[in-house]
C-alpha cells in the first residue's frame, strides 16, 4: 500500500495551503481594496440584513466571497474535465473545449439570451444552465458521431480533433450570428460568454455550479481505475474486465454536464483543463486515482491566480478571464505540441 | 478447456476464417502458427471476444464466451496483445497493478500487491518497479507486460482453469529473453490449471516448446497436433512456399528446421 499512497499525498497539502492564500488575496484586492478586518466582520455579520452593514462588508459578502468560491469550483471542474478527456482519448493534449463542449454550451446560452424570453414556460434560474448543457451535449455528440470512421466505428484522435475544430467554428459562428442579430443588451451578454468572466458570480451560481461540479467529480472518482486501464488501450482495458462502451458514455456525460454548467455561468474559459492535468502528470505521474483529485485542487488554484491577474492588470477595469487563461495557455499548449514524446 | 467450434468470419467477400474448429488443453502450450494473412490474429481476436464470428461458438470450460461478463472473464483470462502503446508517464509497478483491476474495486489489497511483486520477480522486472515505463526499451516494456498479464491470473481460479492468450509475445525480445520467457512459461504450466494459447512466428521455438501446434493457412486449419504431425515437409511447403530441411534427433529430443 505504501507505494500507492505516497506519490501524491505530499502535494495535496501544499496546493490546499496555496489555494487558501490565493483566495484570501483574491478577495482582498480588486477595484476597492478591503482590509482583513472588514472581511472578518463581514463573515460575522453574515445573517444581518445587507442594508444594515457597511459598504465594504457588503462588497465582501455579495461580490468577493461568492466570486472567489465560484472561481475555485469552476477551475476545479474544468481541470477535472480535462483530466477525464485526456484519459478517455489516451492523449495528453486533449481538453474539453477541443471536442466542442464549451462552444456548444456558449451557443446554447446565447440562444437562451436572444430567444429565451419568448418562451412562456421555463425552468427559472435553471433555464440558462439547462440551455448551455443541452448545447454542450449536442455539440459534443456531433463531434463524436461525425468523427467515427465508417470502417470500424472507432474515433481516431486526429479525426476527433479536426472534427472538433470544424464543429467549434460552426457553433462559434452561430454565437456570432446571434450576437449580430441581438439587441444591445443581449449582445453584451453574449460577448461575456465567448470571453469568459466571473463578474456575474453570486450565491445562486455558487450553489448550482458547486453542487453539479462536486457531484460530477464524485462520480468521476468511481471510474479512476477504469480510466487507468484505458491508458494501455481500449482492447486491453476490455481484457482487464472493463465494459468500454458504458465507460465512455458515462465519462463523456460527466464531463459534458460539468463543463457545460460551469460554462453557462462563466463563459468559455480555455486551457485550464489542458494545462493543469498535464503539469501534475509531469510532477507526480499519471495514476488517475490521484490525478483527478490533484487536478481539482490545482485547477482551483490556477484559475484563482488567473482571476487575480484579470482584475489587477488593468485596475480598476477588468480583463475577461478567458483572455488571461488563453494568454498563458496558448504558449504552454504549443510547447507541449512541440515536445517529442507526444504523438497523435 | 478452451474450444472454438465451426468459426467463420469474413470481411466483405474475403473469408478470413473458414469453419475453423480447434480445442486447446490446460497444462499445455498451444501455439498457433501460419504465414502472414493466414488468419492467426483473427482467430485470437475471436477467442478474446474482440470480434464476433458470423458462425460458430467459443467456449471457456464449457461455458459460451458470450455468457461471460467482461469482469468475470477478466478474472480468469488475460490477454497479451501486439504493439502496446502507452503515452502517459507511469511507473512500472503501476502498469503491472493494472493486471489486478478485475480483482479489486477501489483499492488494491495486500493479495493484489503480492501478486504483482511475485509476477514481476517471475519475469525478472522487479528491479525496475519504480522506473518510468516510457523510458524502458522495447524488450523491457514487453517483459513488464508479461508481468502484468501474469499478475492478472496469478492465483488459481475458484473453479476451472486460468487462460493466457498471447499474440506474438516474443517480438522485441533478444534471444536470451525469448528462451527465458518460454522456459518460464513451461514452469508456469507445472500447476496444470493454466491454459496457454499463443501465436508465434519462429518455427524452431514453436517446435521446441509447444505441446500442441495448430497450423493455419488461408483461413483454414491445415494441420493440428504435435510437431512431427504438423511441421512436416508437405505442410510447410503448402503454407510458407519454402522447402525446409528437417533435422531430428530423437535421442536428444531435438527438432530443427532450416531453410535455404
Amino acid at each position: 500500500m505504501g507505494r500507492y499512497s505516497k506519490q501524491y499525498s505530499s502535494i495535496y497539502p501544499v496546493i490546499i495551503v496555496m489555494l487558501v492564500i490565493v483566495m484570501l488575496v483574491s478577495m482582498r484586492y480588486g477595484a476597492v481594496d478591503l482590509s482583513l478586518d472588514e472581511m472578518y466582520s463581514g463573515m460575522q455579520h453574515m445573517f444581518v440584513p445587507a442594508d444594515q452593514t457597511p459598504l465594504a462588508e457588503r462588497i465582501f459578502m455579495e461580490i468577493r466571497l461568492p466570486r472567489a468560491i465560484l472561481c475555485a469550483i469552476v477551475g476545479a471542474g474544468l481541470a477535472v474535465g480535462g483530466a477525464l478527456m485526456q484519459a478517455l482519448f489516451r492523449n495528453p493534449i486533449v481538453e474539453p473545449g477541443l471536442v466542442g463542449t464549451s462552444s456548444g454550451a456558449a451557443f446554447g446560452a446565447s440562444l437562451y439570451f436572444v430567444i429565451g424570453a419568448a418562451f412562456k414556460y421555463n425552468g427559472g434560474e435553471w433555464t440558462l444552465p439547462l440551455a448551455a448543457c443541452a448545447g454542450g451535449i449536442i455539440s459534443t455528440a456531433l463531434v463524436f458521431v461525425l468523427s467515427q470512421s465508417k470502417h470500424d466505428g472507432k474515433s481516431s484522435i486526429v479525426g476527433l480533433l479536426l472534427t472538433g475544430i470544424a464543429i467549434n467554428a460552426l457553433f462559434l459562428s452561430g454565437v456570432g450570428f446571434l450576437a449580430y442579430t441581438a439587441r444591445d443588451s443581449q449582445a453584451r451578454s453574449i460577448t461575456f460568454w465567448t470571453l469568459g468572466t466571473l463578474s456575474g458570480a453570486n450565491w445562486h451560481s455558487v450553489l448550482i455550479v458547486g453542487i453539479s461540479t462536486l457531484l460530477c467529480i464524485a462520480v468521476a472518482l468511481r471510474y479512476t481505475k477504469h480510466l487507468n486501464a484505458l491508458m494501455i488501450g481500449e482492447e486491453e482495458a476490455q481484457y482487464m474486465g472493463i465494459n468500454i462502451r458504458k465507460l465512455k458514455l458515462r465519462i463523456l456525460l460527466v464531463n459534458v454536464v460539468m463543463v457545460a454548467i460551469s460554462t453557462s455561468f462563466t463563459g468559455v474559459i480555455g486551457f485550464v483543463g489542458l494545462i493543469v492535468p498535464h503539469f501534475l502528470r509531469m510532477l507526480k505521474g499519471s495514476d488517475n486515482r490521484f490525478l483527478i483529485i490533484g487536478s481539482a485542487l490545482m485547477g482551483a488554484l490556477v484559475l484563482s491566480v488567473a482571476d487575480i491577474a484579470a482584475r489587477m492588470l488593468l485596475r480598476p477595469a477588468e480583463l475577461p478571464l478567458g483572455v488571461v487563461t488563453s494568454i498563458i495557455g496558448v504558449p504552454v499548449f504549443i510547447i507541449l505540441l512541440r515536445k517529442k514524446n507526444y504523438y497523435f | 478447456m478452451l474450444s472454438a467450434k465451426n468459426i467463420t468470419y469474413s470481411i466483405g467477400k474475403k473469408v478470413l476464417l473458414d469453419n475453423v474448429s480447434v480445442d486447446f488443453l490446460p497444462g499445455k502450450i498451444n501455439m498457433i502458427i501460419g504465414p502472414n494473412g493466414a488468419g492467426k490474429s483473427t482467430l485470437v481476436k475471436v477467442l478474446c471476444n474482440q470480434i464476433r464470428p458470423e458462425k460458430g461458438v467459443v467456449t471457456f470450460g464449457g461455458k459460451n464466451l458470450q455468457d461471460f461478463s467482461d469482469q468475470d472473464l477478466g478474472q480468469i483470462r488475460s490477454v497479451l496483445s501486439q504493439n502496446l502503446e502507452l503515452s502517459f508517464p507511469l511507473k512500472v509497478w503501476e502498469v503491472v497493478m493494472m493486471g489486478r483491476y478485475p480483482h479489486y474495486s477501489i483499492k488494491p489489497g495486500s493479495k493484489d500487491e503480492r501478486a504483482c511483486e511475485e509476477a514481476m520477480r517471475f519475469f525478472d522486472v522487479y528491479a525496475m518497479a519504480d522506473r518510468n515505463y516510457m523510458t524502458l526499451s522495447g524488450g523491457e516494456k514487453q517483459r513488464v507486460h508479461f508481468a502484468r498479464v501474469l499478475a492478472q491470473i496469478w492465483y488459481a481460479a475458484e473453479n476451472g482453469c486460468r487462460y493466457l492468450i498471447m499474440d506474438e509475445p516474443l517480438t522485441f525480445l533478444d534471444i536470451h529473453y525469448q528462451f527465458q520467457f518460454m522456459h518460464q512459461l513451461v514452469k508456469l504450466l507445472e500447476t496444470n490449471d493454466i491454459l496457454v494459447v499463443g501465436v508465434l512466428h519462429d518455427l524452431n521455438l514453436t517446435a521446441k516448446f509447444s505441446d500442441q501446434i495448430t497450423l493455419i493457412n488461408e483461413g483454414k486449419i491445415l494441420a493440428s497436433g504435435n510437431r512431427k504431425d504438423v511441421l512436416n515437409k508437405e505442410n510447410i511447403k503448402t503454407a510458407y512456399r519454402l522447402d525446409p530441411i528437417i533435422v531430428e534427433d530423437t535421442l536428444k529430443n531435438s527438432f530443427y528446421l532450416f531453410f535455404e
